[in-house]
């Protein structure tokens, strides 16, 4: 009688101590997701008073807190995944391109990832999420403590997101440096590095945060779609075709590779190494489960599951789809297409995951997949020479999949072409114009192309002093 | 002493190694090479547009023998490589000056 006694005084006791702390202390709902917590501290269960100090720092969400954990989790573990898609670029390129450029190729996507997280740290992050703002231009700041003033809780943000505010940063991190990549890919094998490094590193500080804050930082177009807002759901608009467009930009500056159209007719220059860039292909696969998986921005047991499997849906189908039309009009399987077919499709849901059925997905899939290959075929005849198909991957892909939004929709979200296409549009065109002025003022002045000599005695020896492959064994065939 | 030159197609070389030690040869210096003859080249498909591959992957063999022996060797070189179809490759007959052994600074037959 005297123990229990005691311990309900020292629950009273604790009881009147929260009591000023959390302002939502007398709500009953509250109280009741803090009772079990509360019941362990006072049997004197050390971790318990831990566990019962976040519960608490979570104030009317307090209820929530497991599924808060959940999510954190889950957003961090996805933004690995994204990270990994980096490594995925970087084999992917190397494999498509000649094995004499290969050291140039990963010195590029090791700058990338680095530039791109120091400087979305540093003016990025804040641009991208500037709060309340014109719409359309707020130039952030450094990141802070972003733990501080609720930022690990339920209420960061101010919209409930169920992440922390770090846990917010590095997911966005990961994808602002995507960007980036994308050109890289499209430039590659004549691009002078200096040149590049300025262009992407001004591209991912400065463009990619401005236009991505129209649409996820609550800029100007959740004005479109008659107020329904725009819907681009993990980016296919604001990274895939935003990348694709600098893209096009960039090579139009920069012009083919030597060799690449002789008397007018198309050379093929061979990639190196088809493991490689299958390699790459299957990590920006795995990648793609936490770029839309993540995207989600929680633990939401309804949407990761749809959203993994429209993926990988949409992934296989646009494979199926350029494998079939490779084989049909170019008379072969071709396996780079086949690999060009699974970042289509994954480019082509990437817009729309959330909203489209199983089946939406493998139809999506299947049109990215055929747009890419004739897509492809189109950009290397009008002498827009891209090594690895980026521009088609992601620019042609990424107003496929917003556009997808308004025609697979499950929902009754009010999507319209008009709505989407007026989004993509604006998207791709700051995109270009950017890069066009950006890479063009670079071109009159440091130059954006190595020489001639330099282009044919590889960029490994002529940039870097480097080989790739020092003992690099021919063919034994 | 010959030099016996041999220019096969690479997935005969075991064949024609082993067509060669029957015979009593003992040595013999291989080299990856490319070229055509009569065969040309083929063409190949790289992202939609086609190309000629012109100098096609071959195996070069070099063997020095007796003067007696060439003859021999060339045509066990020759019977092991053939498939019959274009591109089976040649054997040539060159003359050799002399030859030394490093190791032991044999010289002339000796040597080989």
């Amino acid at each position: 009688m005297k123990i229990k006694k005691s311990l309900f005084a020292l629950l009273l006791g604790i009881a009147t101590l929260i009591g000023p702390i959390s302002a939502h202390a007398a709500d009953p709902a509250t109280e009741l997701a803090l009772a079990p917590a509360k019941a362990a501290v006072a049997a004197g269960n050390d971790q318990a008073e831990d566990y019962l100090g976040l519960l608490e720092a979570q104030g009317e969400y307090a209820y929530a807190f497991d599924f808060f954990t959940t999510s954190m989790l889950w957003t961090v573990i996805a933004a690995a995944l994204v990270f990994i898609m980096h490594l995925g670029f970087a084999t992917l390129e190397a494999g498509l391109t000649q094995s004499k450029n290969t050291v140039n190729i990963m010195f590029k996507n090791v700058f990338i990832i680095s530039i791109g997280v120091i400087s979305y740290a540093v003016i990025g992050f804040n641009t991208h999420y500037p709060g309340d703002f014109n719409g359309w231009i707020s130039f952030g700041s450094m990141i802070g403590d972003l733990n501080a003033d609720g930022g690990d809780t339920f209420g960061y943000g101010g919209v409930g997101l169920a992440m922390t505010g770090f846990g917010d940063f590095i997911f966005q991190a990961m994808f602002a440096a995507t960007a980036a990549t994308i050109v890289s890919g499209a430039v590659a094998e004549r691009v002078k590095l200096s040149s590049f490094m300025i262009f992407a590193t001004l591209l991912v500080a400065i463009a990619y945060p401005v236009v991505g804050s129209w649409h996820w930082g609550g800029g100007w177009l959740g004005g479109l779609n008659g107020g329904a807002g725009f819907k681009d759901f993990a980016g296919s608009a604001v990274v895939h075709a935003f990348g694709g467009f600098a893209a096009l930009a960039c090579v139009m500056l920069l012009g083919p590779r030597a060799g690449k159209y002789v008397d007018g007719k198309i050379r093929p220059i061979l990639g190196h190494s088809m493991p490689l860039a299958t390699i790459g292909v299957f990590l920006l696969f795995l990648g793609w489960f936490g770029f839309n998986g993540g995207s989600v921005l929680s633990a939401d047991v309804t949407y990761v599951g749809l959203v993994f499997t429209t993926t990988t849906l949409a992934a296989c189908s646009g494979a199926i789809a350029a494998i079939a039309v490779s084989w049909l009009f170019l008379k072969k399987p071709d396996l780079s297409m086949a690999l060009n077919g699974i970042l289509a499709g994954l480019v082509g849901i990437t817009a729309n995951a959330d909203i489209v059925s199983p089946m939406g997905s493998i139809i999506i899939g299947l049109i990215a997949g055929v747009i890419v290959v004739f897509s492809i075929i189109f950009f290397d005849k009008i002498k827009i020479d891209d090594p690895v198909g980026a521009i088609s991957v992601h620019g042609v892909c990424g107003i496929w999949g917003i556009l997808a939004c308004a025609l697979f929709d499950t929902g009754d979200n009010g999507f319209t072409i008009v709505g989407q296409l007026t989004g993509v549009v604006a998207v791709a065109i700051a995109a270009f114009v950017f890069s066009i002025i950006v890479f063009g003022i670079l071109k009159a002045t440091i130059g954006i192309r190595v020489s001639a000599e330099e282009e044919a005695e590889g960029l490994d020896i002529a940039e870097h002093g480097q080989e790739a492959y020092p003992d690099f064994a021919s063919s034994t065939r | 002493m010959k030099l016996v030159k041999a220019i096969i197609k690479p997935f005969k070389l075991e064949e024609v190694k082993e067509a060669l030690s029957e015979i009593g040869i003992e040595g013999m210096t291989v080299t990856e090479v490319k070229g055509f003859g009569r065969q040309k080249g083929h063409t190949e498909i790289y992202r939609g547009s086609e190309y000629t591959v012109d100098f096609l992957p071959k195996v070069m063999l070099e063997i020095v023998v007796d003067d007696e022996e060439a003859t021999k060797t060339a045509e066990a070189v020759a019977n092991a490589a053939k498939t019959g179809k274009i591109g089976d490759g040649k054997v040539f007959i060159l003359p050799v000056e002399s030859a030394i052994r490093i190791r032991t600074d044999e010289s002339g037959s000796e040597a080989l």
